[in-house]
């Protein structure tokens, strides 16, 4: 039995009089992948801002491989190997593509303190930038400029970034999300990819149900900031009170949500 | 301890005259989600149009205090239709670049109008002299500052908290989005809170003309000052604007009366100390970076 | 290709500069002095707000402490023009380190009323603390007798303070070029367009912003240390907030996307300036409105503007 990489007790996060995520336990296993799926507002995105150091909790902890993280800052805990994207792109519009790579890499290699140098001569970084791109069916795009490549590359290109950083903890937000079908499918073989070759353990949260159960080893069914329940997929999909809550067989809850 | 009774109504006076000027700042930043750099050489016009009315014209004060707050917001929504309109949906960088040359343009131009000398206006005869209080002889005129400030301030509460507008503001105040989703952000609110900023600032000028000195360099200790405040008190919120003023006004007058060669330190120093340990502000909440 | 055409104007433009006494009128050396020395100005100004994303509003401050610094060392100490330059970088930059130890912490609506309000602190304490800055007429009479380095500097001749103040500039734009297209100067430019990522990436966000307003402290502070014995004098004004607008200005004349952007907005500005004050004393109305009109219609600037559409021409 192996050490969790993740060990969350009691994470609790409260706005004002509102709990958005009220006393979650979670323990994720090392190359696992877990799906965190409910309804709009039950807090996945709340969970993940808590884990990643953007918002400090109100009450709980977060252990990282056996360390404390608890409300550090998010450079802190990115170098201790979780890196996370967002539902919103989240990159650097103005740059190129390949740019975008090679600036988190620069942050990882240490080059960041280099001031007098030619970033654009760091061939180590640029070729380490391209396989990357590469891996993640891009390359073809390197030299583009950030802000005019497809939705959908965009998504790819941060997940890029994402690991770029050399995560052991990678913390997916929708993903798929706004991507055409044909996108989405590519974007799940790609991550069902790296989740089988590489050394990553991902959280991912989705509201595609064939991706969720396409990636899922054990999925987090959240509900209004709580644990509703944690299991295999299969327990999922035969879990009455699930069903009702949010695989869409409750008209209130959907039309609420 | 004879001198702690002028102090303290030296320091109420200052607090209050501030507090109205820095609400406005405030006010203007928490629906628009602009700092208006040119908020200080609004205030400053007011003072102008009040020493024109006044002293050139020899109006009577309460004609000019009704008039030239009024006329300063004409010129808010001038400002707001010709210029900020172009930029109000780009990056915050580019608001604080336009009223930052809104305060250049206006405090140049009554440079050029009126010149760099120092103006004066006096008080209306009813409120010209001193009055026995604590002990001390004190003007009647800073009595009268500190009954505006107080009435000033009683009517913001009464709008933020009694009524329809004040409510949408204050909502729009906390959460833009949803303000958004209520449509209040149309055209005439944003032109209004930015008017309505600015007549505050201008009712601050009229009143603080026959206090302060009136030159061109008055917008930019105010705005200074302003900004002391809001950074002491919490950027956007009510209360936060009146505690950074009381605060400020405090400093200046204790410490004036007790370190002299301090006094025009004192007031970064304070603001340093709060920016230390409570970086976003007495009343603020998050602002980090 | 259009690098090698770039650079070819540039060597062409410094050759001009360089033999400019030789064939421009008198007047014209104290107005390209005064332009090397404010494009550097701006410059350092722009690596904060043009790279880093910040918008000071107190730069001058920095540029002030350099021309003190310089003018009290040459009056006081008589050292070499080469040494007080050292100072005056330093203590700028030290300058630099404590304010904006405060003003990075907050976001940038803060950032920019921080800086205008510890810009004008600097101010107040070199108008009022008469005993060491002389008030508010400054820090003056004093002479300069050698460069350094077994250098003699004759500043009767106001070509040879020129030349020395181009050789200065050339060489620090050089080196803050460098230090923007380094591996800082990427993550500088990538912390303007999107902090949270760069945080993401496990950079403190914070100190990197903190170290891009130290270097363009020091290098604010150099052009205020070159500026003071051309003035013949370090004054208060030199720490106005007014002063602090020029480089705003001057960077969105020529536009903030570029290195050289500063530099042609500083040629721009302090021609018009010699121009427009012939005409009327409204200079600094006119540079308000001209503030406000790129702001509004032309944000990127002149050079911006130019080399945008001249890049992306036949590409």
């Amino acid at each position: 039995m192996t050490d969790p990489i993740l060990k969350i007790s009691n994470l609790t996060k409260r706005f004002g009089g509102n709990t958005a995520v009220s006393a979650i336990n979670l323990e994720v296993m090392p190359r696992e992948t877990i799906a965190i799926i409910g309804p709009n507002g039950a807090g996945k995105t709340t969970f993940y801002n808590m884990v990643s150091g953007r918002m400090t909790p109100s009450n709980g902890s977060v252990e990282l491989e056996g360390k404390d993280i608890t409300g550090l800052p998010p450079h802190k805990i990115s170098r201790m190997g979780v890196s996370r994207s967002f539902q919103l792109n989240n990159i650097f519009p103005e740059m190129t593509v390949q740019e975008n790579v090679e600036v988190a890499l620069t942050a990882l290699h240490g080059h960041s303190r280099r001031l007098f140098n030619f970033a654009s001569r760091n061939r180590a970084v640029q070729e380490e930038a391209r396989q990357l791109l590469d891996k993640l069916h891009i390359l073809d795009l390197a030299s583009r400029r950030a802000e005019v490549i497809s939705y959908g590359d965009k998504r790819l290109l941060e997940i890029a970034v994402v690991l770029a950083t050399r995560p052991h903890l990678v913390l997916l937000d929708e993903p798929t999300a706004g991507m055409t079908p044909d996108e989405t499918r590519r974007t799940t073989a790609l991550i069902r990819q790296l989740a089988e070759t590489g050394d990553y353990t991902f959280l991912i949260t989705e509201h595609d149900m064939d991706v969720v159960f396409g990636l899922a080893d054990r999925i987090l069914v959240m509900h209004r900031g709580e644990n509703l329940f944690f299991g295999t997929p299969e327990e999922v999909k035969n879990h009455p009170e699930v069903r009702r809550a949010y695989l869409g067989e409750d008209e209130e809850e959907e039309a609420s949500a | 301890m004879s001198g702690l009774g002028p102090a303290l109504l030296n320091s109420l006076e200052m607090g209050l005259l501030l507090f109205v000027i820095a609400v406005g700042l405030n006010i203007v930043f928490g629906v628009l989600n602009i700092i208006n750099f040119a908020h200080g050489a609004l205030y400053m016009l007011g003072a102008y149009f009040g020493y024109t009315l006044i002293s050139i014209l020899g109006l009577p004060f309460w004609i000019a205090l009704l008039t030239a707050p009024l006329g300063v917001a004409i010129i808010a929504v001038l400002i707001d239709r010709l210029m900020l309109r172009f930029i109000y949906d780009r990056d915050i960088a580019d608001s604080l670049l336009l009223t930052f040359a809104i305060m250049l343009i206006i405090s140049e131009s009554v440079r050029s109008i009126y010149g760099s000398n120092i103006q004066a206006v006096y008080p209306p005869a009813i409120l010209d002299g001193t009055v026995s209080l604590l002990g001390s002889p004190y003007p009647i005129y800073s009595l009268f500052v500190i009954a505006m400030g107080l009435i000033i301030l009683a009517g913001l509460w009464y709008l933020f908290n009694r009524t329809r507008v004040g409510k949408i503001m204050r909502a729009a105040a906390l959460d833009r989005d949803m303000a958004e989703a209520l449509c209040i952000n149309t055209r005439m609110v944003v032109t209004g809170v930015f008017a309505f900023g600015a007549w505050l600032a201008g009712v601050g000028g009229v009143i603080a003309a026959p206090m302060r000195t009136i030159d061109p360099g008055m917008g930019e200790k105010i705005i200074i000052e302003s900004f002391i405040i809001v950074v002491i008190g919490g950027l956007g919120s009510f209360p936060g604007a009146l505690i950074g003023a009381l605060i400020l006004g405090a400093i200046y007058g204790f410490g004036g009366r007790y370190f002299p060669e301090f006094n025009l330190l004192l007031p970064f120093l304070g603001m340093a100390l709060v920016l230390l340990f409570k970086p976003t502000g007495i009343m603020g909440k998050g602002a980090n970076a | 290709m259009k690098q090698n055409i770039l650079t070819g104007v540039l060597l062409a433009v410094i050759a001009l500069l360089v033999a400019l006494p030789w064939f421009a009128p008198y007047f014209y050396i104290f107005v390209f002095t005064e332009i090397l020395i404010l494009g550097l100005f701006a410059v350092s100004f722009n690596l904060i707000f043009g790279f880093t994303g910040m918008l000071s509003f107190g730069h001058a401050a920095y540029f002030g402490m350099g021309a003190y610094t310089t003018a009290m060392l040459l009056l006081h100490l008589d050292w070499p023009l080469l040494y007080t330059l050292v100072a005056a970088m330093a203590l700028s930059g030290l300058l630099a380190l404590v304010i904006g130890f405060f003003c990075v912490r907050l976001s940038e609506v803060y950032f920019a009323m921080l800086t205008l309000a510890f810009g004008m602190m600097v101010f107040t304490i070199a108008h009022s603390w008469r005993d060491v800055t002389n008030g508010s007429d400054g820090i003056a009479g004093f002479r300069i007798s050698e460069f350094g380095l077994g250098l003699d500097l004759v500043m009767g001749n106001p070509a040879v303070y020129y030349h020395v103040t181009l050789a200065i500039v050339v060489i620090a734009a050089l080196v803050l070029y460098v230090i923007s297209r380094s591996s800082f100067g990427l993550i500088l430019k990538a912390i303007r367009q999107n902090p949270e990522r760069v945080a993401f990436c496990g950079l403190n966000v914070r100190s990197y912003r903190l170290a891009s307003f130290v270097i363009a402290g020091i290098f604010a502070g150099l052009a205020g240390a070159l500026m003071a014995p051309f003035l013949r004098v370090a004054s208060p004004e030199l720490m106005h907030w007014s002063l602090s607008a020029e480089p705003v200005l001057m960077s969105i004349l020529g536009g903030t996307g570029y290195f050289m952007g500063p530099f042609v907005g500083a040629a721009l500005f302090v021609l018009l300036e010699t121009w427009i004050t012939s005409y009327t004393g409204a200079w600094m109305l006119f540079l308000g409105i001209v503030l406000a009109l790129m702001v509004m219609f032309f944000r990127k600037g002149v050079l911006g503007t130019f080399l945008d559409w001249w890049m992306n021409k036949n590409d």
